[in-house]
């Protein structure tokens, strides 16, 4: 299945990207997709190993599971207001 | 119903206080979150907002509404700025009208503290002596924000996925802006 995965800001620039689709196989939960980006070796070895992610536009946690067409953002630390 | 928005546009304080008004209330209260001159020692020229547009857009609406679930208002404008700001512009309005004082300090602390820690948006300052970078923010509590909105069914447990002792502390420089 298809994985759409979103970088913002700090994390944006470490990866390079502010967009990936990821291909992953059934069933899988963000750990999974955290452990095929750190697959990946570099650039993206170098985020955090326990990031916060959101799952189609909500904060989830990292055994969340995921289905085809996803989103998945990383979420670096929040600095609105 | 309140309105709330991600937008690039200057925000117009005047109009905002407008649009609140209503002749019965007895209190209305303005928020302004603005650009300040100065981060840990060094004088900032300006700031740039980077949003996860469709989640803060969503965030905000949410946030907006448990607020005027809490207390009781239905007459609330909330706004967020991105993109890029000098100092002194204002890059968050809250506005609040209640028939007393009491829910229009109580809705409009809650919202702010609420975007402080989970609305997605990341600042980017720019220094006068040179240079930029990121401000460290604060870690959303995904554990309990998760289990407010009834977990999706997940099992609850520690958290040991989120965070990792982030720089600065749950409460960190996300806290001090705004001047409020």
């Amino acid at each position: 299945m298809q994985i759409r995965v979103l970088f913002f800001a700090s994390f944006r620039e470490m990866v390079g990207t502010g967009e990936l689709v990821v291909e992953l196989p059934e069933p899988a939960s963000v750990s999974d997709l955290l452990l095929e980006l750190g697959g990946r070796g570099e650039p993206f070895d170098s985020l955090p190993a326990a990031p916060v992610v959101a799952v189609n536009r909500l904060f989830a946690s990292l055994d969340t599971p995921l289905e085809g067409g996803d989103e998945v953002a990383f979420v670096p630390p929040v600095a609105g207001g | 119903m309140a309105r709330t928005a991600i937008t690039e546009e200057r925000i117009e304080v005047e109009a905002v206080l407008e649009e609140v008004a209503s002749p019965s209330d007895g209190a209305v209260l303005l928020f302004l979150g603005v650009v300040r001159n100065h981060h840990e020692g060094r004088q900032v020229a300006g700031l740039v907002y980077e949003a996860y547009r469709e989640m803060a857009k969503e965030t905000l609406e949410r946030i907006a509404r448990e607020a005027e679930k809490r207390f009781a208002t239905d007459r609330m404008v909330v706004l967020h700025r991105v993109g890029a700001l000098d100092v002194g512009e204002v890059s968050t309005v809250i506005a609040v009208g209640t028939p007393h004082r009491e829910e229009a300090y109580g809705a409009s602390r809650y919202v702010i503290e609420e975007i402080k820690s989970r609305l997605p948006i990341w600042k980017r300052e720019r220094y006068v002596d040179g240079g930029d970078g990121w401000l460290e923010g604060t870690v959303p509590e995904v554990e309990v924000l998760e289990r407010r909105r009834g977990g999706k069914g997940l099992p609850e447990r520690q958290s040991p996925g989120i965070g990792k002792d982030p720089p600065g502390g749950e409460n960190g420089q996300g806290r001090e802006r705004g001047g409020g």
